[in-house]
């Protein structure tokens, strides 16, 4: 009796779990809308003033030569500029209607809705799982086994379960880049973001995992806003559903990856994907 | 001679002229060491550590030194630590870069080389004095404390700026505070080139002499300090006193305190290379 009612308990217990991943699911669709934006790094104009607007559940790919704001851009999204000394910001950043530049705003919360993959895969000096939970331990979440649910599915997701299982306590520094770089993914994913920020997330791998990046990118969209800055063309064009291109802290040209790229309407940006400069 | 020739004798030069700059430290330092050993050795054994000081020089013991520099070591430890850390952080995460804080960064190294005899002033008024706490191990811990607070200060600073950008970037990206970034990453990333500066101040206290002179630290205690307000001497006054005696006894007994010293100091400095190591190694 007593062991049926164990595996019943059990039972529920995985139900539960099962249920907190379900939930979670039900994420609105966030628009962003992008007002008149200007950033300076203390008398350098980095930014000279964007209008676009970012449409939710699609990829959007940031092109343009080094030095072109790009990635400068990107990180308004999810305020990481603020440390930068000398960083000052003119101009509205909306997200599901609310400007995330005022005052009132809670930059930690912010955080948690945008995720971000950086360049370099930057996996913290700790164990695989503990990189995955580290979003959610610092949210206060206790509770082991929503948790271990949860790093799981991150990892699920980031297709990278099946080669990290057996040793998720292994030191998350002895992967190689490209597992690396699908753990940051993890680890951004457990925290469940309806945005992602991925500055350059390729730059720094080999062809095989890079596209195995790509295909992930591709199947994240179905439930996350992803916007790519790239240097990689082809990557833009494969993977993109919109792509913008910037030019000297300007936006020069914003469509569909498509229009842009067969039939781009300014000289500029011809000039840019055929190779003539940049 | 052609410039290849040129700039290989040059090598050659400059190369002969750094072996023989690194030997005369490393000479001078082992003929220091060697003339220790001859005098002092056979003067060491247990009796030498657990007697009590006395007017003759055989029956001398370095007990109430060595528990007097105990008493410093782990008070000053206590009390520079979390300050010094603090005041790291504070200065490498928290406070914006202006010229205030450049000031602030000036001063701070130029205390690292302020005389200690001046932190000895300081704290016989300030301590000893107006705060009313005499010649007691209290006072000298606390101007010790000031006199390694800011090598511990730039150690900290040092081993925080180390950290990747890329952690720090990584950790803010999750949504985490500041305090938790600082806690969870930066801390414990740092965390060996902090203990490795702290324990080299430590080194540096425990052979500090000077200062607690003029506070006014016994040459003669007759018992080991019981507590914080208990009058002291430690293991370089010990040895100053000995050195100034005529009698030759107690040159030997100066000889074997150092030796003593020396031993501990190098403890503590290997463990110390042992933390950068371990560390060295998480990161690769």
């Amino acid at each position: 009796m007593a062991k049926e009612m164990e595996i019943m308990e059990k039972i529920k217990e995985k139900k539960e779990v099962k249920n907190i991943i379900d939930n979670d699911q039900s994420k609105s669709l966030q628009k962003i809308d992008i007002k008149n934006v200007k950033v300076w790094y203390d008398d350098f104009n980095a930014i000279k003033g964007i209008d676009m607007n970012i449409k939710p559940n699609s990829v959007t790919a940031f092109i343009g030569p080094s030095g072109c704001g790009k990635s400068t851009f990107l990180r308004l999204f999810n305020r990481m500029n603020d440390y930068v000394d000398g960083f000052k910001m003119e101009g509205k950043i909306k997200i599901d209607g609310k400007n995330i530049y005022k005052k009132k705003v809670n930059v930690e919360e912010l955080r948690k809705e945008i995720g971000m993959v950086f360049q370099k895969p930057n996996p913290f000096p700790k164990s695989i799982f503990e990189n995955v939970a580290y979003g959610l331990k610092i949210q206060g979440i206790k509770d082991k086994k929503f948790i271990e649910a949860r790093v799981e599915k991150a990892l699920k997701q980031a297709d990278l379960w099946d080669e990290v299982k057996d040793n998720l306590k292994k030191s998350a520094l002895a992967l190689s880049g490209g597992q690396q770089q699908r753990l940051c993914i993890a680890r951004t994913l457990a925290v469940e973001p309806s945005i992602i920020l991925m500055d350059e997330p390729t730059s720094a791998l080999d062809p095989i995992s890079t596209a195995k990046i790509e295909d992930l990118i591709f199947e994240l969209k179905e439930k996350y806003t992803i916007i790519i800055v790239t240097h990689n063309m082809q990557q833009a064009s494969r993977i993109s559903d919109y792509t913008a291109f910037f030019y000297l802290g300007e936006l020069i040209e914003y469509n569909k990856t498509k229009t842009i790229f067969t039939n781009p309407e300014k000289k500029q940006t011809e000039n840019y994907i055929t190779g003539r400069f940049g | 001679m052609n410039s290849i020739q040129k700039n290989r004798l040059k090598d050659q030069l400059f190369k002969i002229w750094g072996i023989v700059c690194t030997l005369i430290g490393l000479v001078l330092l082992i003929i220091f060491i060697g003339d220790i050993f001859i005098d002092g050795i056979s003067r060491i054994d247990w009796g030498f550590i657990t007697d009590l000081p006395s007017r003759k020089a055989e029956k001398s013991g370095i007990y109430t030194a060595l528990m007097g520099s105990i008493w410093i070591l782990v008070l000053t430890t206590i009390i520079s630590f979390p300050i010094g850390v603090a005041a790291g952080v504070y200065l490498e995460e928290y406070s914006k870069k202006n010229r205030l804080s450049a000031l602030l960064e000036i001063n701070i190294s130029n205390l690292a080389g302020v005389p200690s005899i001046i932190y000895g002033l300081l704290g016989l008024e300030l301590f000893a004095r107006i705060m009313n706490l005499g010649a007691s191990v209290l006072t000298g811990s606390l101007t010790l404390s000031l006199l390694i607070l800011p090598i511990i200060i730039v150690a900290t600073r040092e081993a925080i700026k180390a950290v990747p950008t890329s952690i720090r970037d990584a950790s803010f990206a999750l949504g985490a505070s500041k305090w938790q970034t600082i806690w969870h990453q930066i801390l414990p990333a740092s965390g060996g080139g902090i203990l490795t500066g702290v324990i080299l101040a430590l080194s540096r206290a425990v052979g500090e002499t000077a200062p607690l002179i003029v506070i006014g630290a016994l040459a003669y205690v007759p018992f080991a300090p019981s507590t914080p307000m208990d009058e002291f001497s430690v293991l370089p006054i010990q040895i100053f006193n000995w050195i100034s005696r005529p009698q030759h006894g107690f040159i030997e007994n100066a000889a074997a305190a150092i030796i003593i010293l020396l031993l501990i100091t190098f403890v503590m400095n290997g463990i110390a290379v042992y933390f950068r190591n371990r560390w060295q190694k998480k990161w690769k």
